[in-house]
């Protein structure tokens, strides 16, 4: 029996790396957000349209859930995932707050009128530093934050496929 | 004339190599915490492309944190400071060399763990043979008649 034991050890570890290697919903590049749990970062920006209000964390803590999504006109599976953003925003009535990251308010606003507009209001990060205060990695990633300003789902990369259904929504309706 | 071509060639290799990564960026002006924050960058984890240190990537990213890194050196944060500043955005996974602490003590053991596991397979398969078991009566004296010639029979 002793004899087995090493064969035993090596079986267990392929085991082991099968099932890590084929979980769904296991993104190896996906780095888990230590934000969730907390409150939102403070900041202050101006908003991409000419003489809009600027956004700062206190629109994050109005009572109701809101997402705040960082977006960029040159980054493509924002494009990809826009369609999911305005359902989101249209169909299931949720607020969403789109901050441009490291984009032109120009670029930006050319961006929401070409593809529809899903934000309730928008903000400029022109220099990524609120982004970084949110431990964002690139773009696009998507944060759901509690009416007391805290975060409680992030979003990491586009929401294509299912995600809308399967994990934002869900996120979402856990809050009401 | 061609060593010396090389040679030349070689040394502008390597002078390009020592400036890859900063030559759009301006070092502070304190050498002392320039170098403070280049041992720090060494640390970070360049979190698009993971497995470089954001003193050698070229990502935006690692350039924006090479940045913030900078930035509050200059403030006069200690790299402790820095350092879990960035954890508290970026988590753990922002360091390159993982920190010791409750979650992590299993990984940090866990190549002792596995030098045990090999050193005790190794000494069990070393095992000398098992002794023989002592000669019965019968044998020893069997043994001693062939040892002294007298095996009772003619040659």
């Amino acid at each position: 029996m002793q004899r087995f034991v090493p064969l035993l050890f090596v079986l267990a570890m392929f085991g082991l790396f099968f099932v890590m290697m084929t979980t769904e919903g296991r993104n190896q590049k996906e780095i888990k957000s230590v934000l969730i749990g907390k409150p939102v970062p403070a900041f202050s920006i101006e908003g991409l349209e000419e003489g809009a209000p600027t956004l700062t964390d206190a629109d994050l803590k109005t009572g109701e859930p809101v997402f705040v999504n960082f977006f960029a006109s040159w980054c493509v599976p924002c494009r990809a995932e826009h369609e999911s953003l305005m359902t989101l925003a249209r169909t299931h009535g949720a607020k969403v707050i789109g901050i441009a990251y490291k984009d032109t308010p120009a670029k930006a606003l050319g961006f929401l009128d070409e593809l529809g507009n899903p934000f309730v209001k928008t903000g400029a990060d022109s220099n990524g530093r609120v982004a970084i205060d949110w431990g964002v990695t690139g773009v696009p990633e998507t944060f759901l934050v509690s009416g007391n300003g805290t975060i409680v789902y992030r979003h990491w990369g586009p929401i294509v496929g299912d995600g809308l259904e399967a994990k934002v929504l869900p996120a979402l309706e856990a809050l009401q | 004339m061609i060593r010396l071509i090389a040679a030349f060639m070689l040394s502008l290799l390597l002078a390009f190599a020592v400036h890859a990564v900063a030559v759009d960026e301006k070092p502070l002006e304190d050498p002392v915490k320039e170098a403070m924050a280049r041992d720090l960058m060494k640390e970070i984890r360049c979190l698009v492309c993971q497995n470089q240190s954001i003193e050698d990537s070229n990502a935006d990213l690692a350039r924006d944190l090479r940045q913030v890194v900078r930035e509050r050196i200059a403030l006069g944060d200690t790299p402790a400071n820095v350092r879990s500043y960035l954890v508290d955005r970026y988590g753990d996974w922002v360091l390159l060399e993982p920190p010791v602490k409750k979650s992590t003590y299993f990984l940090w053991a866990s190549p002792f763990i596995f030098l045990a596991f090999v050193l005790y397979f190794v000494l069990r398969s070393r095992k000398p043979a098992p002794k023989p078991a002592p000669l019965s009566e019968e044998e020893q004296a069997e043994l001693e008649k062939l040892l002294h010639g007298d095996t009772g029979s003619e040659r």
